[in-house]
């Protein structure tokens, strides 16, 4: 034992520790990578013992070596070891060692959880300082979620020195944690006016930080900031609060105001003072006008102080807000541009974009020019070029005031070395040739002349770039060829075999183009008396196209191709003296006007073309049109929407939109992807936007393109206050809706999100009363429909009466009639269908309106039904002002206009004379008690009438057609539910029996042999219901599959219940 | 919030690293890679500010150690300046008339400052005294390997 002890001290006698390792490393500069691999075998020996303090020293190495870029990932364990020593001096290198080599996926992490909680916990200020430290490093979302109540404790830790740790490291845990913040807040919010100054500055960090992610959660903390502002002396703090107001003002602008003061005041406070730069920076962030005015005085001064780059920082947020004042040191400015720092002629180059006018812009890009040929590094000078571009083009060339400065400006860039930026090159010169009618004649000569040395462009390997302006050139020379002072040596350039070399595209317009001048050379040559020049142009072209049919770029092989037989026919007719430039000439002719992008948004919509309408009924729901009462309804709905089409809501807009969108994708006859210009049409609000080109010019210049889009302006503008008379107008009558009480909008109301499975909604309960929570009962019983409870009912009109007393502010009176009927089948003339089940007994008077209703789901959305209502009059009064109102319950509610209230009722869209009828729609999301009052105003009555809607389950299923294949995969999918039921002592035939299962309950049907069908129908919710039905005699037996056996019992039911009745 | 503290020589040697965002061997590798070279290649008495990515590379020299520290984007330069400044001042203060050498051979102090003055990307106390106080206790605890070295094992 003793001789192990020995033993063991001596083996520690010959350890290295950190010192000796890192004079051994510096000992050994040329075999570093050997010695440090033997070292590490040492180190692996040492963690092998038992020793705690061997191990510490070895992990302590093995921190230093993974600084050196050594992988010590292997160590891990060993780490996590020294970790939960509990001797300080070991487990602070162990988190030290953890923090430098632990990430996400280190998996021992893991182990750490309890020895981290444990040292939290510890009485030692210390250890939980250091545990704490260790894992801000590595903190993963399992960590966090486990160790946050922890943390949170801490952060009202009797030490501050733990609690100022606790705050810094909740940050990181609501990173990996999101959920901990809720809870964590309050206490937060408290460290903000903690006692201990290093506490507070934790929190205001940690805030900030929370609030850069997201301001607006955080304006109510603005009043406490703002005290902290005014109150702290702490330069960091302040930095960090005004930091924050900076993300705060523009939420919140009187935020702005009242911060000048204090922060000017600041400003002079610290200017004073030693630390004298870095407020005045801050201050250009929180905008606004009366300290940007006194900041840039500090800017300026900041100039003195060899801070450009912070000057020039401050001057471009500046900038944004009041370009003027910026504008008066441009000179300081372009100094800048001189300074041999890259990151500040960088930032003086982000300024002077923002600086041009007018007057200075030569100024300014001939300064540039000059610097782009002294500058060395392709990084910059591309910089360099791309901002002049930049500065030149920006707001549709507005700067510019001569063109022709433009483009030897550009031809002038071509002659740059090694750029990148060739092809920004050549789409300028591209826009503005064909924008800027006068400029033509200058570009072409400038473009001819590049041509022409376009061996100087091409010769060199790096100039790759560059070549592609010949692509702009060879266009701009083929299409305005008419102003080429000298077409034929023009195309002679075009023609030469170096060409050959360029990139395949840019050879492509070349041929292209060669055609074009080509034209162009024949017509001016045929005037002449001598036909042989004509002639030797096509000999020409004949030439020398072989060489680009040859190439291996495709485009140009058929290009050249297609050219070359052209000219060969040419050349034919021209031997026989045929006059063959006019037609040649034809072949090019007509001008290329550039179409802005979004100029299709300004091409107004035709009147009367409503692309929102459909064309044809979508397929779905044409199909079932042959047996389905619901085809009624498809027809029905525009005539009622229709009038009111340009009051639907962009909600409703949207929802239809998408839903047209699924449809067209799913559908592969549609041809996808176009713009919609319904859309555009829609949000076109801002005329600002147009794409017109306003170019300023000394000689007045016809811009391509201006004319038209002129009109559209014009017409958008005449559209728009057409727009707005006519919303005015709308407006107005809508505030006299609203002043009458009543909304007129029946189709656009909020939409409930309720989402019910059907086998709920299919389970309310008529007898109850909306009062009744309706999902309690499951009883259905179509016969009890219209039972009426008077008890009932006179507490509905306690209730109505409240109303009423509103209503008499309108001078209106009401009487209450009762009247009720249910159609369970439905359609325009549901009465005639003899549904008409029963008639309530009618408490007040009989001669009341009658209606009919009939419920259908709603095809756009799953989670509405529609029902119809029949108004019959049947009383010899002329009904005015009818309303029609429902109780909304948990699981229904009445789809009402936007902006009423949940207890106003709709009117109804017209007046009945006596003996006359007449349906109306209404969306309603899954309901179930509804109320009529007509008002009969002759006789100043105001009469109510209650009536129960009975939703069946089955008007919840949607008639939808199913291919046999289809039903068949269905049902062996195996998915569906199985149950059947039998009916005895049916005599309809089966033809009808069929019908009428179709009829009342949605069905559609699949397949018929002889006294055997299957019928299929889905649920608004997309459950699939499949009937098997068989008949032999009086016997019906009806097998049913359905995914949702809840929904499978009740449609049983009620088929069964429609059977038994007959 | 700050992202990573890095200490090298002139000869592109790395005396210290801090991570304040967990982040793979590799990506580390990397980036140190990308310091060096961008910090060095720098003219002396050019602007101490840089672009990386999306971050801000602020670096300063001090003798023949390029402190460099690297920001969020919305951070303001001049504080991280300062973060760098108080850093050396800690050091310089604690091992008195701080060297390169001091550094290397008491890496693991330098971290533990460190640690106290910044944590999880943050300042964490801005007041050198508090810092220096807490340095000073925890050394208190911590028996030095020395002594270790002198002890017996049991």
């Amino acid at each position: 034992m003793a001789l192990k002890i020995v033993k063991g001290s001596i083996d520690r006698m010959f350890d290295k520790n950190l010192q000796d390792l890192v004079r051994g490393i510096r000992n050994h500069k040329e075999d570093e990578a050997k010695y440090i691999s033997t070292c590490i075998d040492e180190i692996k020996q040492e963690l092998k013992q038992d020793n705690i303090a061997v191990k510490a020293n070895a992990v302590c190495k093995l921190t230093y070596l993974q600084m050196l870029g050594y992988d010590v990932s292997w160590a891990a364990f060993n780490i996590v070891e020294v970790m939960s020593s509990s001797k300080f001096t070991y487990k602070r290198i162990g988190y030290l060692a953890a923090s430098q080599c632990f990430h996400e996926s280190t998996d021992v992490i893991m182990l750490t959880t309890n020895q981290i909680r444990k040292d939290l916990s510890s009485p030692n200020q210390y250890d939980t300082g250091v545990a704490l430290t260790g894992l801000s490093c590595f903190v993963t979302p399992d960590l966090a979620r486990d160790l946050a109540n922890d943390i949170m404790t801490l952060m009202s830790h009797t030490k501050p020195y733990i609690r100022k740790k606790a705050v810094l490291i909740m940050y990181k845990v609501f990173l990996k944690y999101p959920e901990s913040l809720r809870p964590a807040f309050p206490r937060l919010k408290e460290k903000l006016e903690d006692p201990d100054p290093g506490v507070q500055s934790a929190a205001v960090n940690v805030i900030c930080e929370l609030a850069r992610r997201n301001p607006k959660n955080y304006l109510s903390l603005a009043p406490l900031f703002f005290k902290l502002m005014t109150s702290s002396t702490n330069n960091w703090v302040l930095i960090k609060i005004i930091k924050l107001f900076g993300a705060l003002t523009p939420l919140e602008p009187r935020l702005g105001k009242k911060l000048i003061e204090p922060l000017t005041n600041l400003i002079h406070r610290i200017m004073s003072a030693d630390r004298s730069v870095y407020i005045p920076f801050l201050v250009a962030r929180v905008r606004t006008k009366g300290e940007s005015m006194s900041v840039l005085k500090y800017v300026k001064a900041m100039f003195v102080f060899v801070v450009k780059y912070l000057g020039l920082l401050a001057m471009s947020k500046i900038l944004k807000t009041h370009p003027k004042s910026v504008q008066s040191h441009k000179d300081l400015i372009l100094q800048c541009l001189d300074d041999k720092d890259e990151s500040i002629r960088l930032r003086a180059l982000d300024l002077l974009y923002g600086m041009v006018s007018k007057k200075n812009l030569m100024e300014i890009v001939k300064k540039l020019m000059l610097h782009v040929d002294k500058a060395e590094g392709t990084t910059y000078r591309d910089e360099l070029l791309t901002k002049i571009i930049d500065i030149c083009s920006q707001s549709n060339y507005q700067y510019i005031t001569n063109f022709e400065w433009y483009i030897s400006i550009l031809v002038e860039l071509t002659r740059l070395e090694g750029t990148r930026h060739g092809h920004l090159i050549a789409s300028q010169m591209l826009d503005v040739a064909i924008r800027v009618k006068a400029i033509r004649v200058f570009a072409v000569a400038q473009m001819a002349t590049l041509l022409d040395n376009a061996h100087l462009l091409t010769g060199n390997v790096q100039r790759k770039g560059i070549c592609e302006v010949l692509y702009a050139a060879a266009w701009i020379c083929g299409e305005f060829s008419e102003h080429l002072d000298n077409p034929t040596q023009t195309l002679e350039a075009m023609l030469r075999p170096k060409v050959a070399t360029l990139p395949g595209h840019i050879q492509a317009v070349y041929v292209q183009n060669a055609a074009k001048l080509f034209a162009t050379v024949l017509k001016s040559q045929e005037g002449n008396t001598d036909s042989t020049a004509a002639q030797e142009t096509s000999q020409l072209m004949i030439d020398r196209l072989p060489l680009f049919v040859q190439s291996a770029n495709l485009e140009v092989q058929e290009r050249a191709s297609c050219i070359l037989q052209l000219v060969k026919y040419i050349q034919k007719l021209q031997q026989k003296d045929v006059e063959i430039a006019e037609e040649v000439i034809a072949l090019f002719a007509g001008e290329l006007n550039p179409v802005a992008p979004k100029a299709q948004k300004k091409v107004p919509v035709p009147e009367g073309l409503d692309l929102d309408a459909w064309i044809n009924e979508p397929p779905s729901e044409s199909e079932s049109e042959d047996e389905q009462p619901r085809a009624i309804f498809a027809k029905e709905e525009p005539k009622h929407s229709r009038p009111r089409h340009t009051e639907v809501d962009e909600k409703e807009l949207a929802k239809r939109r998408e839903a047209r969108k699924q449809e067209q994708a799913n559908n592969p006859f549609y041809i996808k992807s176009s713009p919609s210009s319904q859309k555009v049409y829609q949000e076109a609000p801002g005329v600002e936007h147009i794409p017109v080109v306003q170019i300023d010019l000394s000689v007045p210049l016809k811009v391509p393109g201006l004319p038209m889009s002129d009109q559209y302006v014009k017409l958008e503008e005449e559209r728009r206050q057409k727009d707005r008379a006519d919303k005015k107008k709308k407006e107005k009558k809508k505030r006299k809706e609203k002043r009458s009480g009543r909304g007129k909008r029946h189709d656009s109301g909020p939409e409930s999100e309720e989402d019910i499975t059907p086998a709920h909604m299919v389970d309310i309960v008529t007898e109850e009363m909306p009062e009744v929570p309706s999902r309690i009962s499951n009883t259905i019983s179509p016969s009890t429909l219209w039972v009426f409870d008077d008890k009932k009912s006179s507490k509905h009109k306690k209730k109505k009466q409240k109303k009423e007393k509103e209503e008499k502010e309108k001078k209106k009176k009401k009487k209450h009639h009762h009247h009720h009927h249910h159609s369970d089948g439905g359609g325009e003339e549901s009465v005639q269908n003899g549904t008409v089940e029963e008639e309530e007994p009618l408490p007040v008077s009989r001669d009341g309106p009658d209606q009919v209703n009939d419920i259908q789901g709603n095809l756009q959305d799953g989670s509405q039904v529609v029902v119809s209502v029949i108004f019959e009059n049947k009383c010899d009064s002329f009904l005015k002002s009818m309303e029609f109102n429902v109780l909304d319950s948990l699981n229904s509610k009445l789809q009402r206009p936007e902006g009423s209230g949940p207890h106003d009722g709709l009117t109804v869209p017209f007046q009945l004379p006596p003996g006359q009828s007449n349906v109306c729609l209404f969306v309603i999301h899954y309901l179930l008690f509804v109320v009529v009052f007509p008002q009969n105003e002759d006789s100043s009555t105001h009469e109510k009438l209650d009536f129960k809607l009975h939703f069946t389950c089955t008007s919840y299923l949607i008639s939808t057609p199913c291919y046999s294949d289809a039903f068949a995969k269905l049902l062996e999918s195996g998915d569906l539910k199985c149950s059947s039921v039998k009916l005895e002592g049916v005599v309809m035939p089966f033809h009808h029996l069929l019908a009428r299962i179709c009829f009342r309950h949605h069905f559609s049907v699949v397949e018929r042999i002889d006294s055997c069908a299957s019928m299929y129908s889905r649920s608004i919710q997309d459950h699939h219901v499949c009937l098997l039905v068989k008949t032999s005699g009086q016997t019906v037996s009806i097998d049913a599959k359905c995914d949702e056996p809840t929904l499978l019992g009740n449609v049983l039911d009620e088929i069964k219940q429609t059977f038994s009745q007959c | 919030m700050m992202r990573f503290l890095l200490l090298f020589s002139r000869q592109g040697k790395l005396r210290l690293q801090k991570w304040f965002t967990p982040m793979s061997e590799r990506e580390k590798k990397k980036i140190i890679r990308d310091m060096t070279t961008m910090v060095l290649a720098r003219q002396p008495r050019s602007c101490n500010f840089l672009h990386w990515k999306d971050l801000k590379i602020i670096y300063k020299r001090y003798a023949s150690l390029y402190f460099c520290l690297a920001i969020e984007n919305q951070e303001n330069e001049l504080i991280a300046l300062e973060v760098i400044h108080r850093y050396v001042e800690l050091l310089d203060k604690y091992f008195g008339n701080v060297c390169e050498l001091d550094i290397i051979f008491n890496f693991e102090k330098a971290y533990f400052i460190l640690d106290e003055f910044l944590m999880g990307g943050e300042i964490q106390e801005t007041s050198k005294q508090m810092v220096n106080r807490s340095i000073e206790a925890s050394d208190m605890l911590q028996e030095t390997m020395e002594e270790y070295m002198s002890k017996p094992a049991f």
